[in-house]
């Protein structure tokens, strides 16, 4: 795929330096030149660093925690106990930090300041009897009575007695934002207004039905987020496959579906396989089991140890496919790394061939064949397996790019001899082995008159 | 010990000042010795308020991580439990509170909720019959922390998360609550301006609560002009992007949590002379990274192809200055020399430390050979894979990102794309390839039906279906979705708001996109423009964009109004409410830093992000990625 179009080179260009460093001004050499500055400064002066440091420079200890700070302190103090050290108080900077000051303010104080103002006159709570103290009480609006919920004042919402009057008082709680104080009236609410709510259960019902409704996509996904808590896979298992039941969007009821499939498929595979007894378990031993793991990976395992099983069988790869829909990209690359992990170049070969309609096989891939050699090459397949597939990059700079690269010498001299590019034969020569046999491939070539050498 | 905070625009150092006199006092108030019992997770986070002296000077003597069990002996008056109100750890403080009590003398014990309380927690507690055991119940308002001179981070992890998946909006509250605080000490806001849902709620909520605090007036000098907020949903595109500047490479690879990042230790092993190179550190290195450190302030927003520049131009630098001794003649110029040392060698360190970096990430980034190569023109380097393990990591660094300026310029983003599908038949991270098909889905407002479906699939039988969970969340926030329209408006708002720069400068940037080598980012483009010449400028992309846009304004009293000088820069707070990248936070420094930008930019946060850590906030199975 091309990505550059032209109406982008402007941006592609101003793009690419965003991140390249030239040459000439290389970042690399200028920190290698601070480095150096630094280490030439080292040398002139080996001092002890910890004794020397300002004063304005807070003392750091190995962690890089400034010695004094408090989770250091934390730690420090904790692990003196265990020691049973009685002694175990960090080095404190005692360097005077704060001004004693008096007149500095604190926080609270400013709010004392201002409320103090406007509350004195309703506030004896502490110095006055009781009796004359729920007077006081009494009078508080709704307003009132908020704002000193708020400010964490003795408050009574024992006088909220009509609906009106509670709903008042939580519509005033409502606007004030405060989680705390909402909360502090709907338990007031909760416990008074049962009587009142009897009577209208029905409505209620209809209220509740209505909130349900509303929040029904969010409460189904919550019950489905139930199950990342429960540990045991069968009854994870069971508790999914109870979600299949919940009324889900057409999209998430697929998933969650997919997901119990996929579980259950995965308990079964892990009851034959923990056993190990076929071969392969014993020439590669697993190293985790295959449950709750992504469907892809369950997908690579079952390429690893099932390949070849026939579709019939739950843990075969062709019915892992077909089952959770999983897309040719997807298959084939899992497949490749799958069997070039085991080396088994042969099942890597039949994965690419397609037959066309005349019977010959032709090699097909749905993943661009430079990543296949790159799947392959991070397997450490051989050059002989690799050079088949490098010969079948479409793009030629690629192509002769990677063929250089994993040493696919026979391709490299046959693209430059396509290229009629004589120069670059030459030079080549210089990179395969002396007397070996591209060695004289590229000498009969160039000694052939019959090219037409563009250089 | 924090006097990086105060150098900037605003000294950050106030608010982190009262932060630790806020917790001197609640310290106090549990008189005689104490031990800390911390959930793990804070310990990062108040690392940015307090270090240990501190605590220390308020006579904490011991300090343990919250386990289940009992609480370690330690011969102390008090037990203070510093914890996040989750109800989990109170079962754990149940537990360690009712084995303390069996024991002859139990210590006294107290609950510090940061950042707040919480009446569900309470409740748990009284529930577990121990609620009556605590002397002290306190929160701890910590809710935006000072993480560097110019910037303020929440730390909240699942702020995203919560507010745009979970419908939770307790994140916001969180924020209005901050922003509440940051007046109270920098002065009333006077301009407000948003963009998105969440950024209209913190707007409305900040509102009504100064209505509420009508009574007395904020005296002070308002110390920022402007306030923007913004929803990380309004630019969805820009954490999906490979970071590119030095800081930002850091934490695409290595990932910085609380202002630390952690690195292997190979190239940071000293060799020194008489030690032979045996004992190689295995632990990782721990660097922190802030503007504390002179020469990381200098690179760390640079592009990362102009770092080996900065760095060994700071080498011929830092080799002079040690040349010096050798001029120095006089006492008195020995004398010079020696008071200098200190210094020198702290910035000699620090040369050699990110010499070190520089090096790792080259290691990841660096284009591989057959690109020099004349015989490969560009169109067909796609198809090529060179088969050289050491080189794999670069090489598919160089990919990823072609493919992700692909999409960003609107390439083929309608089609299924070679090179996701080549990663997914890889088993490449999970991760990854979400990030970039979430992005395409982006740049492309929304896939395809048949192309989504495509991915999907291939994306399950490759990972699992329980990822089915992943990519519902991703549908629900907006990441991944089907087109619903034919008309893709991602290209009409890339050319107005001039997200692809074709020359980014990458050396002497004069654009924000030089962070990205070529994208600008669109939240930081929102900003620069609603500076100069203003949103109205932009109308249309405006309303292409989710959410509604806004503007409101903040009375200040008579007198309180500021006399501009000549030539004096107005100083705006961006609030990115849902996560900010590095490369985000390097773009507002580079316009702070414009000479004729006439503005600075603070910058706040629910929490710093990168692609990596936000998509898999949004997994639903994150530890599955390790595939």
């Amino acid at each position: 795929m091309t990505r550059a179009k032209p109406e982008d080179d402007d941006w592609n260009s101003s793009k690419i330096h965003a991140f390249t460093f030239d040459d000439d001004d290389d970042e690399f050499t200028k920190l290698k030149e601070s480095k150096r500055a630094v280490s030439s400064i080292l040398v002139d002066d080996d001092d002890d660093d910890d004794d020397d440091d300002d004063d304005d420079v807070e003392k750091v200890s190995w962690s890089g925690e400034p010695v004094g700070s408090i989770s250091w302190s934390v730690k420090e103090t904790a692990s003196s106990i265990r020691s049973g050290g009685e002694h175990g108080f960090p080095k404190i900077n005692t360097a005077p930090s704060l001004p004693k000051q008096g007149s500095g303010y604190s926080l609270s104080s400013l709010f004392k300041a201002f409320s103090e103002a406007s509350t004195r006159v309703y506030a004896p709570e502490l110095r006055k009897p009781k009796s004359e103290c729920k007077d006081y009480f009494s009078d508080w609006s709704p307003e009132e009575t908020v704002k000193r919920m708020r400010k964490g004042k003795v408050y009574s919402l024992e006088r909220f007695r009509s609906l009106q009057d509670k709903l008042l008082l939580l519509d005033e709680a409502v606007s004030a934002h405060d989680g705390n104080v909402i909360t502090a009236v709907l338990i007031y609410l909760k416990k008074s207004l049962s009587k009142e709510l009897m009577v209208r259960e029905i409505a209620l019902r209809h209220y509740v039905h209505y909130l349900k409704e509303m929040e029904e996509q969010k409460t189904l996904l919550m019950q489905y987020k139930e199950h990342l808590s429960i540990k045991d896979e069968n009854q994870r298992r069971d508790f999914l496959k109870t979600c299949m039941r919940l009324p889900f969007s057409q999209d998430d009821a697929i998933h969650v579906q997919d997901h119990y499939t996929l579980l259950e498929r995965q308990i079964i595979i892990e009851a034959t396989d923990k056993k190990g007894e076929a071969e392969i378990f014993k020439k590669f031993p697993r190293k985790a089991s295959i449950l709750n793991m992504p469907i892809i990976t369950t997908l690579y395992y079952s390429c690893f140890y099932h390949y070849g099983e026939s579709e019939g069988t739950f843990s075969s790869p062709a019915n892992i496919r077909s089952t959770f829909r999983i897309s040719e990209k997807q298959y084939i690359l899992t497949a490749l790394g799958a069997r070039a992990k085991l080396k088994s170049w042969f099942d890597v070969d039949s994965l690419f061939n397609t037959k066309n309609w005349l019977g010959y096989t032709k090699k097909r891939s749905p993943i661009g064949f430079h990543r296949v050699v790159d799947i392959l090459q991070k397997n450490n397949a051989p050059v002989q397996v690799l050079k088949d597939y490098v010969s079948l990059i479409d793009d030629a700079e690629l192509k002769l790019s990677l063929a250089q690269k994993y040493k696919c010498h026979d391709i490299v001299i046959e693209m430059y001899r396509d290229l009629k590019d004589r120069q670059q034969l030459i030079v080549y020569q210089g990179k395969v082995e002396r007397g070996s046999h591209e060695d004289r491939k590229i000498d009969q070539l160039l000694g052939n008159m019959q090219i037409r050498w563009k250089n | 010990m924090a006097a990086h905070l105060s150098y900037g625009r605003v000294n950050l150092n106030i608010l982190r000042e009262a932060a630790r006199k806020e917790l001197r006092e609640f310290l106090d108030k549990c008189a005689g010795s104490k031990a800390i019992v911390w959930d793990e997770y804070l310990t990062g986070p108040f690392g940015l308020i307090a270090q240990y002296s501190l605590l220390k000077e308020h006579e904490v003597e011991k300090m343990f991580t919250l386990k289940g069990g009992r609480v370690p002996p330690a011969d102390v008056k008090n037990i203070i439990f510093f914890v996040r109100p989750r109800l989990e750890l109170m079962d754990i403080i149940a537990e360690n509170v009712i084995s303390e009590e069996k024991l002859p003398a139990p210590r006294e014990a107290h609950i510090l909720f940061v950042p707040r309380r919480s009446l569900l927690c309470e409740q748990r507690l009284k529930e577990q019959g121990v609620l009556n055991s605590f002397t002290n119940i306190d929160e701890y308002i910590l809710d935006l922390i000072p993480y560097d001179g110019d910037l303020l981070s929440m730390e909240s992890e699942s702020a995203f998360r919560e507010c745009y998946l979970e419908n939770d909006q307790t994140s916001l509250f969180h924020t209005a609550k901050g922003l509440m605080t940051l007046q109270a000490l920098y002065g009333t806001i006077p301009q407000i301006f948003g963009k998105g849902e969440c950024a209209r709620h913190v707007a409305n909520m900040m509102l009504r609560m100064k209505r509420e605090f009508a009574g007395s007036q904020n005296q002070i000098l308002p110390v920022f002009d402007t306030l923007l907020l913004l929803d990380r949903n309004v630019d969805l595109l820009t954490p999906l992007a490979t970071q590119l500047t030095y800081e930002g490479l850091i934490d695409e690879i290595y990932g910085i949590t609380n202002g630390y990042v952690k690195l292997p230790p190979e190239k940071f092993a000293q060799k020194k002379p008489g030690e032979g190179g045996k004992d190689l550190p295995t632990e990782p290195k721990k660097l922190q990274l802030n503007s504390a450190e002179e020469l990381y302030a200098e690179i760390r927003d640079k592009n990362f192809n102009a770092v080996g520049a900065a760095l060994s131009k700071k080498a011929k630098i830092i080799s002079a200055a040690f040349e010096e001794r050798h001029n120095a003649k006089t006492v008195g110029e020995i004398k010079n020399f020696v008071s200098q040392l200190p210094h020198m060698q702290a910035a000699r360190s620090s040369l050699a430390n990110h010499t070190s970096v520089a090096e790792l990430i080259k290691d990841i980034t660096s284009a591989f050979e057959p690109f020099s190569l004349p015989l490969f023109h560009t169109s067909s380097y796609k198809n090529f894979k060179p088969i050289s393990g050491d080189n794999l990591s670069s090489e598919s660094f160089f990919d990823n990102l072609t493919v992700e300026q692909e999409f960003m310029t609107g390439v083929d983003t309608d089609k299924i794309n070679t090179y996701i599908e080549d990663c997914i038949a890889q088993k490449d991270p999970l991760i990854k390839i979400l990030r970039l098909v979430c992005m395409q889905s982006v740049c492309n407002n929304g896939l395809k039906q048949k192309v989504l479906d495509y991915y999907k699939r291939e994306i399950l039988q490759t990972y699992g279906y329980e990822h089915i969970l992943t990519l519902n969340n991703l549908e629900k926030v907006g990441l991944l979705k089907p087109q619903t329209t034919t008309r893709n408006n991602y290209p009409t708002i890339r050319k107005t708001l001039k997200l692809w720069m074709e020359d980014a400068n990458e050396q002497n940037p004069n654009d924000i996109s030089y962070v990205y080598s070529g994208y600008a980012p669109l939240s930081v483009r929102l900003t620069q423009v609603l500076a100069r010449p203003g949103w109205r400028s932009i109308e249309e992309v405006l309303k292409m964009l989710p959410g509604p846009h806004f503007e409101e304004r903040q009375q200040l009293p008579s007198g309180l109004h500021k006399k501009r000088q000549q030539g004096e820069n107005r100083t705006t707070l961006v609030f990115f409410l849902g996560g900010v990248t590095y490369a985000e936070i390097a773009a507002l420094r580079f316009l702070s830093q414009m000479e004729d930008g006439g503005t600075e930019y603070i910058i706040a946060t629910t929490k710093l992000i990168n692609g990596t850590s936000w998509v898999k906030s949004l997994m639903d199975r994150p530890e599955a990625q390790i595939l």
